[in-house]
């Protein structure tokens, strides 16, 4: 093809207007992309927080709101389960699993989780990952405690250092657990869920610091200590909510029918997948806008390099003229600006694509940490090839416009020189 | 006027009208005969139609009526694209100034009508071996040194040595006319007779006959023939009726 040195030097010649319009395509492309890829690992991340779990139980309220205070920690519960109930359930012939969960308490404002040693070995996240410890091991003693990844990182702590855990659940607390202090027995390696940012205790933590309270406030002159509370029946009266197994996944509608209509207590099961798809859906409108006013970004980068190439074109009718004077047809004109554009286009893709991954690359990190989405570096999916090849069309098809006028010129203007 | 042209005759215009788009005739030229060889100088002043004229020379504008034949063949019988390729395998083309396509070295802007020409790539590479070494070659017929000159871009260069690359360019591949808009207009006197003598002299060697359009009379005497357009050209133009 004769045309693509040609278009090469005629842009070379104008190199530094051709790498403005790269630029601004390259920064465009990069948004582009980077919503994207942000936006399809988020979604991931957050389907992933919960998998291999059939059921969760709590008080009835609706499912998102269930699945928010009781996975991700956000918000607080209407009501809790009694522990009766949840005996009963667990003893459902279908139940192959439960772990209870019981919220409340935090530790500078990371949530304290109380549960049964199970939940180590029954919650699961992404493709059935099990959770891991980095040191330490499941709590074992009534003050024991596991911490999560995030907790670890942030707080700076250790094994078998010492901590207390503050009544309510806000990142400020004037109310402490004082005297009965917790060691860690173990820490969690990170999974990008809400665990990372848990500290997990047994229930009997949570009935012991709690024996000398009553409806949320310490009873004045009556405090039983670390070791006595030890001793009483620390069997908790009530739980947030819990998880369940089952031993069929085809049990699942019957039994969740039969636990929303349980007489004993109005309580309210959900599968998880659905909550958070339904949960997804909200969030989602936000994702969409996102990736609209990214797609107009583009569009604007690419509306730049048509006037980019509009306002040249008066400048070029010589060049075209001499091209079509030693024998250029009026579509080889035509063919070396849309050519033009999709040189500028191609290039400035190729330029957007390295910026994401470097600027991914310093991200990583930070957003890990922050936001606990882990934003893998890896090949560009089909989506973004498909959102790659819509910018390449959109780059071509902006091409036609130039060189729709440059071909009008050079029809009119024949061999003709204008100055 | 109704003689017929002569067997040898390289162009032919007959009873020839062109118009632009809702304005009235700026050519109307009975006839008009170039013979094989020859070194017309077609003399007017600007806007009397010479632009046109080259046009439809270079099967660039289409005239409304009468025929118009370069080499036997009748342009307004081919279509668009034919017409392109017609005027890049059999002729080449020397304006007034800003030839040379900035962003190529003087080699490729000579080298340029061999890529829309098979037939004159084929005979610039059977004349000089490759195309590069004929450009080369063209050069140096026309007084320039390749090597020194061609690390330089085409606005780096004198005027009077971007004309004789023009004419280096016109002539690779051996086409059958150059025409010639006013090449000399940018140059000085001392350069005009120097470059018209290498232009007869390269036009000589390879073969090519050469229109050579002027207003400047002055440059006539060197051509075997002269013809003023006001005289072959029955169609009033701006200049003659603005004239005193």
């Amino acid at each position: 093809m004769t045309l693509l040195p040609l278009a090469c030097k005629s842009l070379l010649n104008r190199r530094f207007a051709a790498l403005l319009t790269v630029l601004t395509i390259a920064v465009s492309v990069t948004l582009l992309l980077g919503v994207e890829k942000i936006r399809s690992q988020a979604r991931d991340s957050f389907a992933s927080t919960i998998s291999g779990t059939d059921l969760i139980v709590g008080a009835r309220s609706g499912a998102v709101n269930l699945l928010l205070y009781s996975i991700f920690h956000i918000g607080d519960a209407t009501n809790n389960v009694s522990w009766q109930s949840y005996q009963e359930i667990s003893k459902s012939p279908q139940v192959a699993w439960s772990v209870p969960i019981s919220l409340g308490d935090s530790h500078k404002g990371f949530r304290v989780v109380g549960t049964t040693p199970e939940f180590f070995t029954r919650y699961h996240y992404g493709a059935h990952h099990e959770l891991a410890f980095d040191s330490g091991k499941p709590f074992d003693d009534v003050y024991d405690a596991v911490i999560g990844a995030e907790v670890a990182a942030k707080l700076g702590y250790t094994l078998d250092q010492q901590i207390v855990v503050a009544h309510g659940t806000g990142s400020v607390s004037f109310v402490e657990h004082k005297d009965k202090p917790f060691r860690i027995s173990g820490i969690l390696a990170r999974t990008g869920t809400p665990v990372d940012a848990s500290v997990l205790i047994s229930l009997q933590a949570i009935e012991a610091i709690h024996i000398d309270w009553q409806s949320g406030a310490r009873v004045p002159g009556q405090t039983i200590s670390a070791d006595d509370a030890k001793k009483t029946d620390l069997t908790p009266k009530t739980v947030t909510a819990f998880l369940l197994g089952l031993k069929s996944k085809v049990a699942t509608f019957g039994l969740q029918r039969q636990i929303n209509d349980y007489r004993a207590e109005p309580l309210l099961a959900i599968l998880p997948g659905i909550a958070l798809q339904e949960l997804w859906g909200l969030v989602g409108t936000a994702e969409s806008a996102l990736l609209i006013v990214s797609s107009l970004v583009v569009i604007a980068g690419l509306l730049g390099m048509l006037t980019a190439l509009v306002t040249t074109l008066n400048e070029r009718r010589r060049e075209m003229a001499i091209l079509r004077s030693v024998g250029a047809r009026p579509r080889v004109i035509f063919g070396l600006l849309v050519l033009e554009a999709a040189l500028l286009t191609v290039l400035g893709i190729v330029l957007g694509i390295a910026f994401l991954y470097l600027v991914l690359a310093f991200a990583q990190g930070p957003i890990e940490t922050h936001y606990g989405i882990l934003i893998s570096l890896n090949a560009p999916t089909s989506r973004e090839l498909l959102l790659i090849a819509l910018v390449t069309a959109g780059g071509i098809f902006a091409g036609i416009v130039p060189a729709t006028l440059a071909y009008r010129n050079s029809l009119a203007d024949g061999l003709s020189l204008r100055l | 006027m109704k003689e017929n042209p002569a067997a040898d005759s390289i162009i032919a215009l007959r009873d020839l009208r062109f118009a632009w788009p809702r304005g009235r005739d700026v050519l109307d030229v009975p006839l008009l005969q170039v013979a094989r060889g020859e070194r017309l100088f077609l003399q007017g002043p600007s806007g009397s139609g010479k632009s046109t004229l080259l046009g439809l020379l270079g099967g660039v504008l289409i005239a409304q009526h009468g025929s118009i034949e370069v080499l036997g063949q009748s342009l307004q019988k081919l279509s668009g694209s034919a017409r392109d390729r017609f005027r890049a395998d059999h002729i080449g083309f020397v304006f007034q100034m800003f030839n040379l396509l900035p962003y190529l070295s003087l080699i490729e802007n000579i080298t340029l009508p061999c890529r829309f020409s098979p037939t004159r790539a084929k005979r610039a590479q059977a004349h000089g071996g490759s195309l590069q070494d004929e450009a080369t070659r063209l050069l140096r017929e026309l007084g320039l040194d390749a090597a020194a000159l061609n690390q330089r871009s085409a606005s780096e260069i004198s005027v009077g040595q971007q004309q004789r690359v023009a004419v280096a360019r016109a002539l690779i591949g051996a086409p059958e006319i150059l025409i010639a808009d006013e090449p000399t207009s940018a140059l000085d006197s001392d350069t005009r007779e120097s470059f018209l003598k290498l232009l007869f002299e390269e036009c000589t060697r390879v073969g090519t006959t050469l229109v050579f359009v002027s207003h400047d009379l002055s440059l006539a005497p060197l051509f075997s023939r002269t013809l003023k357009l006001d005289a072959i050209n029955r169609a009033g133009t701006f200049a003659t009726a603005a004239a005193p």
